[in-house]
């Protein structure tokens, strides 16, 4: 295996030679556990494990509120009030469930642009990189798909206006969408089919993270000076790395329960923040809300979703649009080809970090313009933050690569943390 | 092509023009209702003095069907005893399907449903009507000054100019809180409508506040549980940072200034 040297599990007792002669399971979780590790991993790091537990609150929390939840049009909204107000912790379940979507929303959003600012999607981890952009898709989509399931009025506008877009595709746009709604309209078959796949999705994203981390695994963890771990020897890969546990279980940890804090704050005192009001109103197929919003974490590509206003040729503007949102999100995936520098981490890239930190804000700004009302400025706010999204990915990353002049790296990953921790001889000096 | 640029964010669902322009949230003033912030709770006697409201106003044409008679005695709530529970129950009619004819409700019953079509229930307006965003829609009203859903009923019920019309045989009156100007709902409150028992002011004002703490509990009775495992939870995970800090910072010496 291409990976770093390590120790390998040694069955000792009898049961253990036993056992790792029929199913190796001790190897693998002891390979998994001691990966050797880039010691000089920041605090951009700790996202991973924030996702992990996320995924895991989700399925929990979701399991549980599957015991009580009836998916039925004429009863779907008044049994989350129900279990709001008659199940014991209901209100707990509930609120953890809905606003776990928004923290593995923020922790997917600050894990990608990690990746993106310090190179982790090129080579030769492009294969983590298109696995995680499948996640985030999945994300995407069992987000959107239990969005509905609690039968308000966003739900059911929502599922109109997003399966609507599928009917934008010239042809058999209408025939997709027909046959996603299983019907004409947002319906019974329309919450049947989502409430099987919302329960679904979340374990084909447990099996493609269990793909994600494999795959990474096996090239290592890339680090903030993007320099490789020396693996000429196993003692020589010690100098850069340290084991998994316990340092970097402790560290994530440390990092997952202050992110928890704020977490259960959040749900404490103002649950209902981040959600819609009109979610608290029953779906109404003859009532359409006054302004139609997705939640929070689709609003930037919602918002790229709506810039397009205008035909070109024989494309009506709405399918453009919906093109410009999946391309959006396709151009991202294609990171790793359209990256010509040489030097992976943005931080030994002068030219290259402002363009980056102008991303980060065109995705704030295009998240507010999702937000807002499509009228006065925002499209065309909107147009021009989505023109440097793709300009962004299709243009800037493949010409710096050619015209910027990186900085030098450190020699290795050992350089780089003792150069932030001074070894005592040189701090006395 | 404006037609189709129109069509299209019709499609979308997005009206220009939205009725729930900016101008329409600076008609809502901020409260200072007990039970806002982390720390704050429903004050007892101005949930009952809402409750008595709604029963002696509200309840006219509003129904409050997700709330169930029983939850009236809940701690942290209006907490009334079980023999005001049943009493105040017995004020309503419900329909029972076993007996297929109406009946004096009893605690275990749920509120009825609004007896006028157009009158929406209220049971969540206090957490259905929290869209104050502002401004710009960066939701900052909401984090420091706790401007939601009550607030909003407080204006509705109090900001009628006395204008009034006629449209397609419906007549309206004009309030500056609601979104389009125009409300179908006369005007429901006046000074001393009701009597408190408790002998407190009963202007409009004092009365819509009141009913609207008495509905933002109705749409989250299980707050005070709420802020209260929130409080919990947010120690214990700070402690739990602080030792797991302590943990990180002692496990990595060795590794960091080493000799």
């Amino acid at each position: 295996m291409a990976g770093i040297p390590h120790d390998h599990y040694e069955p000792k007792s009898g049961f253990e030679k036993w056992l790792d002669a029929r199913l190796p399971i001790a190897g693998v979780l002891y390979s998994t556990l001691m990966i050797p590790t880039p010691k000089n991993l920041n605090w951009m790091w700790i996202w991973g494990i924030v996702l992990t537990f996320c995924l895991a609150l989700q399925i929990i929390t979701g399991i549980i509120l599957v015991m009580h939840y009836v998916p039925h049009v004429d009863m779907a909204f008044d049994s989350v009030e129900h279990i709001m107000r008659d199940v014991n912790g209901g209100w707990a379940f509930r609120y953890l469930h809905a606003n776990g979507a928004s923290l593995f929303f923020i922790a997917v959003y600050i894990h990608i642009f990690r990746g993106l600012y310090y190179g982790s999607y090129k080579s030769p981890r492009e294969i983590t990189w298109i696995v995680g952009m499948l996640i985030y898709l999945a994300m995407m989509a069992t987000g959107f798909l239990g969005y509905v399931l609690p039968w308000g009025q966003m739900s059911f506008w929502g599922a109109t206006v997003i399966t609507g877009l599928f009917g934008a595709i010239p042809g058999v746009g209408p025939i997709i969408q027909e046959w996603l709604l299983g019907g004409p309209a947002v319906d019974q078959a329309t919450l049947n089919r989502f409430f099987s796949l919302h329960y679904l999705l979340p374990f084909v994203i447990v099996g493609l993270v269990v793909i994600h981390i494999w795959a990474f695994h096996t090239t290592g963890n890339n680090n903030p000076t993007g320099v490789e771990v020396r693996r000429k020897s196993k003692a020589e890969a010690a100098k850069d790395t340290l084991p998994f546990w316990p340092y970097f279980v402790i560290k994530d940890l440390f990092a997952l329960v202050l992110v928890l804090t704020v977490f259960a704050a959040i749900v404490g005192f103002m649950p209902n923040y981040l959600g819609h009001p009109d979610n608290y109103i029953e779906a109404n197929a003859l009532a359409t809300p006054a302004h139609i919003v997705p939640e929070w974490y689709y609003l930037p590509f919602y918002a790229i979703l709506r810039a397009i206003t205008f035909d070109v040729l024989f494309l009506d503007a709405k399918f453009l649009g919906v093109l410009a949102m999946f391309g959006a999100i396709f151009v991202m995936a294609l990171a790793p080809w359209l990256d010509t520098s040489s030097t992976r981490s943005g931080r030994y890239r002068p030219m290259f970090k402002w363009w980056f930190w102008l991303l980060g804000v065109d995705f704030m700004v295009l998240m507010w313009c999702g937000a807002r009302p499509a009228e006065g400025l925002v499209p065309t706010i909107s147009l021009i933050g989505a023109i440097y999204w793709f300009a962004y990915f299709l243009i800037i990353l493949p010409i710096l690569g050619r015209i910027e002049k990186p900085l030098p790296t450190p020699e290795t990953i050992e350089a780089d943390f003792d150069a932030h921790y001074p070894p005592k001889s040189t701090v006395s000096r | 092509m404006k037609k189709t640029v129109l069509s299209v964010l019709v499609a979308l669902g997005v009206t220009t023009g939205s009725a729930f322009g900016a101008g329409d949230a600076a008609h809502i003033h901020d409260v200072d209702f007990s039970f806002e912030g982390p720390f704050g709770s429903f004050d007892q006697h101005q949930l009952q003095r809402g409750m008595q409201v709604y029963q002696e106003v509200c309840s006219a044409c509003h129904g409050l069907r997700q709330v169930a008679f029983r939850t009236l005695g809940d701690e942290g709530g209006p907490h009334l005893t079980e023999d005001q529970v049943k009493a105040f129950a017995a004020l309503y009619e419900v329909f029972d399907p076993e007996l297929d004819d109406t009946r004096a409700a009893i605690p275990s019953d749920k509120f009825p449903r609004s007896g006028v079509e157009n009158a929406p229930d209220l049971s969540l307006m206090a957490k259905a009507r929290a869209g104050f965003h502002g401004p710009a829609g960066l939701g900052i009203n909401q984090i420091v000054k706790g401007m939601g859903g009550p607030e909003y009923i407080v204006a509705i019920l109090t900001s009628y100019t006395g204008e009034e019309k006629t449209q397609a045989g419906t007549t309206l009156y004009e309030n500056t809180a609601f979104p389009g100007g125009w409300i179908a709902m006369a005007p429901p409150l006046a000074d001393d409508q009701v009597e408190f028992a408790d002998g407190h002011d009963a202007s409009a004002h004092h009365m819509a506040e009141d009913t609207a703490a008495f509905l933002m509990w109705a749409a989250e009775p299980k707050m005070m549980a709420r802020k209260w495992t929130g409080l919990l939870s947010v120690g214990f995970l700070a402690l739990l940072t602080v030792l797991l800090y302590l943990t990180n910072k002692k496990l990595w010496a060795p590794h960091k200034r080493k000799a």
